[in-house]
Parts: C-alpha cells; sequence; structure tokens
C-alpha cells in the first residue's frame, strides 16, 4: 500500500492510498484531492450540496453505498469509488439522466463544453435503456442574454442555487414535481421578463446546454459581408486572457496579437481595444469621485460599469440610483465615440456603422439594448459577441488561432495603459482610480503603480488609502449578495465608505459567463494573474499618461465632465423597483 | 431576492420595504396584506400564507404571489416553486364546482375512462385546461377516493355518487348547470 503522509496526520483510504484529512468539506474534496475525478452533477465548489444526482456515489466499508457530496471526511474510512456495484449505479443513473434530455447533441449551443456529454463518455456509457418521457417544450427566447431550452434541463439545480445563492436574485427555481418538475422563472414566464440581471452565471454553471448565452453571431456575419457596412471591433480586457483556452493555451495566456489578427481576417475594417474607453472612464469617473468626496455628497460613489450590478441597483436599490457613477461603461463609451466620429472621418452615415464589441460578459447584451444607449433608434453598439462566440467564428472561419501572425490594434482607440486593461480583475477599476486619483490628490507622481490594498480573490474586500492626508475608503466586492449586504448597509447609513466597485461575476470580468467555460476556480486565478501580468508588460500604466486619451480631451470632448463629454460618456439610471 | 424560506429576512437587521411599497394598493392587496400580516410577515409562514389566499380566492393568481413575494422578501420564483409543489395549490382560477374523478385501479378497472372522456366533452375541457370557459367547472382526477367499493366514483364539490355510467355522469352535470341557472 502506498502512504504519502506522516503517521501524526489523520487520514482515510481512497483506493488503497491514504490521503490526509486538511479540513476537506466532503468526502468529493478529498477524493478529487487525491486526483480521481469523480463524475457529479449536483456539486459546485461554490455552492451549497444538493445532493440530488447520485452520481458521486462511492462505497465505504461497513457503511455501504453512500454520496461523497454529502459524507464528511472521517479519519479511517475505507473509500472505493469504483466497485462493479458503483460502476453499474452510475450508468444507470446516467442512462436515467439523458432518457429526460433531448441529446441533440450536434446541434447544441454547449456541446464542447457539456459536462452531461463528459460524464458519459467518461463512463463509456453505450445506450440509453429507458425511454424518453417529455413531449418536446418550447424554447424560452424572451431574454436577450440567455436562451432557455428546457428539454435538456437535468433538473442538477445548479443555476437555481448560483442565482439565489452567489447572486441573491433568485430569478429562476424548481417548480411543479415529479413528471413535472422544471427549472422556471417566476409564475412560468420567459427569463427576460422578470428579476433576472443578465448575469449569465446560470448558464456558466449549468451542466447541459438548458441554460446558454444568447448568441449573436448570425448578424454579425451579414454585417461582415456587407459592403456598404463598415464594421468596428472593440475588444474587452478580459477577454485576452481566455480565449486562447478555447484554442488549447494555458489560461491566462494573453494572446492579444493572434486576437487581433483573427478579428481583421474575419473581416472587421478596425479593431479597438475596449481598455482604451476604460482608460477614459478612469478620467470620467475619478473626477467626478473627486468632485462628489470634496463636496461630501453622493457618497460612497458605486461603480456603473458592470451591467448586472446596474440591473440590480435599479431593481433593489432605486433609492440609491443617484450614489452610482454616471459614467457609461467601456463597452458604451467606445461605441458612443465611434458612432460620433467615424461617419465624419469616413465620411459615411452613421447607420453604415457596426460597431461590435467582444465582450466576456452576457449582460452587456441586454446593456446594448437599453434605449438610453441609442440615439434616433440606432444603439451605440450594434452587437455584443461573448469571448465564446468569438471562439466559435474564428473556427467556423476554419483560422487555426495559434499559428496567426501577431497584429496591433487600430489606433487612435485601440492604444491604451495597464490601467484601462486593469478593469478584467475585481479590484480593477478601484485600482485604476487610484493611479489617477492619487496623483491629482498629492501633485506628485507614484513611486509604484500598484495598490495591492484592491487585490484579492475575496468577494467583499475593504482597504482605506491615505494619500497626503486625505483618507479615501474603498470596498470591492463581486457576487451581487456581497453587493446587497454592502448596499444595505449603505442605505442604512452604516458605512463611512467613499468607493464601492461592485462586479456581478466571480472573480470581475474574467469570470463572467461568455467566457470559455470552466467549473474550476485555479482557471479564474490563471486569469487574473494575465491581466496584471498584461499590466506589467505594458509601458504606461495611468490612465492620465494615455496620451490618446488627451487627445480626444483637447480635440473633441473639451473639458473633463464637461458638456460633450456628458453627452457622449455619461447616462442615467431607470428605477426598476420591483412591485 | 433573498430566497431563504427557513429564515425570516425580517430580523432587527433586515432593511425590508414598507408594505405600501410593495405594490399598489388596491381592494385585492389590502386582503392579501391583511393575510400577510397576520402570518406576522414570516417567510416561514409561506404554506400556511399560500393556503389563506387560496381559501380567498380559490386559487393563486400570478399578481397576488407576486405581492405575497415581496412582501416577505422571497424571490418570486421561489413563491411559484412552492404554489406548483403541492398539488392543493391551483395557480389557474378553478371553477366554482369541483368534479373529481377517481382514475385507481379499482375505478380504472370498472371503466372509469370513458365517464371521465364525457364529462371533459360536455365540459370543452381537458387535463391541461381542467376549467370549464365559464369558471363553472373544474375537472380533476386523483388516484384514489377510498370509495373502492363504489366504484366508479365521481365526486361533486365533497360529495360521491358511485356507480358511475358516462350517461349518469353528464347528467350529474346538467342537474348543476340547471341549478346555476335558477339561481
Ligand atoms: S443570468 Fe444571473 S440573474 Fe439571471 S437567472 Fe441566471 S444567475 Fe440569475
Ligand atoms: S438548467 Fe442546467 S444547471 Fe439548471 S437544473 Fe437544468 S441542467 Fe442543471
Ligand atoms: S454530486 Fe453528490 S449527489 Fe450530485
Amino acid at each position: 500500500m502506498t502512504t504519502l503522509v506522516s503517521p501524526a496526520t489523520k487520514t482515510l483510504n481512497i483506493d488503497g492510498l491514504d490521503v490526509a484529512i486538511n479540513g476537506e468539506r466532503n468526502l468529493l474534496e478529498l477524493i478529487r484531492k487525491a486526483d480521481i475525478e469523480l463524475p457529479t452533477f449536483c456539486y459546485h465548489s461554490d455552492l451549497s450540496v444538493y445532493g440530488a444526482c447520485r452520481l458521486c456515489l462511492v462505497d465505504i466499508e461497513g457503511r455501504g453505498i453512500q454520496g461523497a457530496c454529502s459524507t464528511p471526511p472521517e479519519p479511517g474510512l475505507k473509500v472505493r469509488t469504483h466497485t462493479e456495484e458503483i460502476r453499474e449505479i452510475r450508468k444507470i443513473t446516467l442512462e436515467l439522466l439523458l432518457a429526460n434530455h433531448d441529446q441533440q447533441c450536434p446541434t447544441c449551443l454547449k456541446s464542447a463544453a457539456c459536462q452531461l456529454k463528459a460524464v458519459a463518455r467518461q463512463l463509456g456509457v453505450g445506450q440509453v435503456r429507458f425511454k424518453r418521457v417529455h413531449e418536446p417544450r418550447p424554447l424560452d427566447l424572451s431574454s436577450v442574454a440567455l436562451i432557455r431550452d428546457p428539454n435538456k434541463c437535468i433538473l442538477c439545480g445548479d443555476c437555481v442555487r448560483f442565482c439565489a445563492e452567489v447572486q441573491s436574485v433568485g430569478a429562476i427555481d424548481f417548480a411543479y414535481r415529479g413528471h413535472d418538475a422544471a427549472v422556471l422563472p417566476a409564475f412560468g414566464d420567459g427569463i427576460g421578463a422578470g428579476e433576472c440581471v443578465n448575469c449569465g452565471q446560470c448558464a456558466a454553471v449549468c451542466t447541459t446546454g438548458a441554460l446558454t448565452p444568447r448568441p449573436e453571431i448570425e448578424p454579425v456575419w451579414q454585417a461582415l459581408n456587407d459592403p456598404t457596412k463598415f464594421v468596428v471591433a472593440q475588444v474587452a480586457p478580459a477577454v485576452r486572457v481566455a480565449i486562447g483556452e478555447e484554442f488549447g493555451l494555458e489560461p491566462g495566456t494573453a494572446t492579444s496579437g493572434q486576437m487581433v489578427a483573427a478579428l481583421k481576417r474575419l473581416g472587421f475594417d478596425r479593431v479597438y481595444d475596449t481598455s482604451f474607453a476604460a482608460d477614459l472612464t478612469v478620467i470620467e469617473e475619478a473626477n467626478e469621485f473627486l468632485k462628489r468626496k470634496a463636496r461630501g455628497e453622493k457618497l460612497p460613489q458605486f461603480t456603473s460599469c458592470c451591467p448586472g450590478w446596474v440591473k440590480f441597483a435599479e431593481q433593489y436599490f432605486p433609492d440609491l440610483l443617484p450614489n452610482l457613477s454616471t459614467c457609461k461603461s467601456p463597452q458604451q463609451m467606445l461605441g458612443a465615440l465611434c458612432k460620433e466620429f467615424l461617419p465624419g472621418e469616413l465620411g459615411r452615415e452613421r447607420r453604415d456603422i457596426v460597431v461590435v464589441a467582444i465582450m466576456p460578459c452576457t449582460a452587456k447584451k441586454f446593456e446594448a439594448k437599453r434605449p438610453e444607449l441609442a440615439r434616433d433608434g440606432s444603439p451605440d453598439v450594434d452587437h455584443v459577441l461573448t469571448t465564446q462566440e468569438l471562439a466559435r467564428m474564428i473556427e467556423e472561419a476554419g483560422l487555426r488561432y495559434r499559428k496567426l501572425a501577431p497584429e496591433s490594434y487600430d489606433m487612435p482607440m485601440g492604444f491604451k495603459t495597464g490601467a484601462g486593461v486593469l478593469f478584467g480583475n475585481s479590484g480593477g477599476v478601484s485600482e485604476a482610480v487610484l493611479r489617477y486619483a492619487a496623483e491629482k490628490i498629492s501633485g506628485e507622481k507614484l513611486r509604484s503603480p500598484d495598490f495591492h490594498a484592491v487585490r484579492g480573490e475575496d468577494g467583499m474586500r475593504l482597504a482605506t488609502i491615505v494619500i497626503d492626508g486625505t483618507v479615501l475608503k474603498l470596498a470591492v466586492v463581486h457576487g451581487l449578495k456581497n453587493a446587497r449586504a454592502l448596499a444595505d448597509k449603505v442605505r442604512k447609513g452604516k458605512t463611512d465608505l467613499d468607493l464601492i466597485e461592485v462586479m456581478a461575476c466571480p472573480g470581475g470580468c474574467i469570470g463572467g459567463a461568455g467566457q470559455p467555460v470552466s467549473r474550476d476556480r485555479s482557471v479564474r486565478q490563471l486569469r487574473t494573474r494575465g491581466i496584471y501580468d498584461v499590466d506589467k508588460n505594458l509601458d504606461l500604466h495611468k490612465s492620465q499618461e494615455n496620451h490618446f486619451v488627451t487627445e480626444i480631451y483637447s480635440r473633441h470632448l473639451g473639458e473633463i465632465g464637461g458638456k460633450k463629454a456628458h453627452q457622449l460618456l455619461h447616462t442615467h439610471y431607470v428605477n426598476r423597483a420591483v412591485s | 431576492m433573498i430566497s431563504d424560506l427557513n429564515q425570516d429576512s425580517h430580523g432587527p437587521d433586515a432593511v425590508t420595504p414598507p408594505l405600501a411599497a410593495a405594490g399598489p394598493s388596491t381592494e385585492c392587496n389590502a386582503i392579501v396584506a391583511r393575510i400577510v400580516e397576520r402570518h406576522g410577515r414570516r417567510a416561514s409562514r409561506l404554506v400556511p400564507i399560500l393556503q389563506d389566499v387560496q381559501a380567498e380566492y380559490r386559487y393563486l393568481p400570478a399578481d397576488v404571489l407576486s405581492y405575497v413575494a415581496r412582501a416577505l422578501n422571497v424571490a418570486p420564483a421561489r413563491v411559484f416553486g412552492v404554489a406548483t409543489f403541492y398539488a392543493h395549490f391551483a395557480i389557474k382560477p378553478k371553477g366554482r364546482h369541483l368534479v373529481r374523478l377517481c382514475d385507481g385501479t379499482a375505478c380504472h378497472v370498472k371503466d372509469s375512462v370513458p365517464i371521465l372522456d364525457a364529462i371533459r366533452k360536455k365540459l370543452g375541457v381537458d387535463a391541461k385546461n381542467p376549467t370549464s370557459r365559464d369558471l363553472l367547472f373544474t375537472v380533476e382526477t386523483v388516484a384514489c377516493l377510498g370509495a373502492c367499493g363504489l366504484a366508479p366514483v365521481v365526486v361533486v364539490d365533497d360529495q360521491v355518487y358511485g356507480g358511475m355510467t358516462p350517461d349518469k355522469g353528464v347528467a350529474l352535470i346538467d342537474a348543476i348547470v340547471a341549478k346555476e341557472a335558477a339561481a
């Protein structure tokens, strides 16, 4: 027998191997720590244990067969994970799940990342002995961000728990029971009709293709193939450190060069960087913040670049909307600039300019369709593609991504500083604003641009920064349940915070639901690191050093926070108080 | 919305919108508001609250459910989930008269299906839409009524009729319609 641990440690035995118990919450975590990929559907490390799928069964000596996800690790247990009996039960379980599923895999949007398919293959399920029991049900196309296909749902409940436990929204839940049991929005309405804030995290955790980001690939192909259109791409910071995963690269590998090359090969006329607009956001938002701070009004200021958070605030905290920064998100700033200035530059009509945003995010699809972010019915951003969708287009075009010779973004709106790229990480907006505000307050150059105090993985982080006697109190949150807790305190006047950064998705945009699907926390960590590395590798780290941004003020916008800037770069919010 | 039914969200620290803010103050909301208040606005009392609401309206209308959700600080989808979990609750309006047919083994063997078909045909209803358009009747099947000796059985508003045939079933309906018309 192999032993990997010193005799003092508490251990249990898994398939003949002694494994140290080290605070794991359940047997499943321990089994996975022993590098055994026990299949599961209803277990997700960020969520509560549900214990319904029965796939995680193991044989515990003296106790019989039990679910690993709901068994606490105890010293001395002897666990076996693939006895004949367990193999058989698992296969039957999977066949039963497949009998509840439409099995239309080749045409499924989730096909490549489907857990159901992966486990069927892992277990070598070669047949389904049970008949389908459900009549086909119609697709739910009510949302601009998501598609719900009830024919593929296996009732694992991961989506339900994410929405309630991490986002505190609860837009979908189990309804009916027995044969009719389903995961549904309230009152059987479409998911787009209710309180869903479009974060897409339910789709990110969905074990099948029952919830998927709603693709906009077709209209983008059409625009690209239409000679009368001038098609502009803008790419969000978080995309560059994740899209490589779709082509077999390590998470966190930045592939901006290949990505820009691919976009040009697909036929985009210009490729801009949303980070440019993020630099612009920093200037506008930091000035707005410093003004409020000086006057002591509308504090704490909440960030406004996450559209999941914005809709959440509009629904549940309409009384705090004056505290939101009025800055548009970088996506919308860049869209507005393109539509304002490109027609003149190119001698074309506004309607001939098509702006396509490549985003890690599904809520951005909703944001782009807000009526207040359009002019005369023509939106500032025409289409939003997720990272996944861009990868799919690259695949469809047959481009060998990893072999593409790198190309650069177009100027001037492809130019950015590291501050603009930081927006991809939770804490990034805060750090970028600090890099600006610190120099503005002190009148001196920062010795190091890094503010480690606002970095980290925790869903709720507090930091106090003192600059020349000015005390700035910041909070950085991700996950809307954390945002709710903090906003509740603000509502009751129980905080003395100055600035609150909110991102709906775990880890910020790098963990957005439009990113390549992964259920692994370490993937998020690598992408976060990737973003900080991009910042390190750029020459400039502070938005105020972006000379193209300076130029756009002097040539087009006039004063920071001035009339033209307000018209193009700021917005207002809608009271969506739920009643 | 906070969705934990096992934990009332009205502790000293909870921020709860005033009940008036939970919806326009129509007469219907006043009734529901009273019910919710009677149960201390506690999310853990959701099931008894729904029971009282159903007693009032004979079903659980969507706008009333969403009002209840708001008042209890529970997600509407969760309230809907609970409302659809229990067969006792109806989310569609029920008719004034409830016609239940036994489809248990005994009744089934004694040809309960043609009776069901005849009554449904008469009222223009089916399994998916069990309530007649005039909202007079709702036709349901139940697994067993515990009256197997009388099979096949039809129950109208708690009154049990044994030894049924399709014709007798339709006659029962006719009698009620006549009575309603006279009233
Ligand atoms: S998109 Fe987000 S808010 Fe909407 S149902 Fe999914 S998890 Fe909930
Ligand atoms: S929609 Fe997906 S995540 Fe939700 S219960 Fe169904 S299969 Fe599971
Ligand atoms: S993972 Fe344990 S029952 Fe689903």
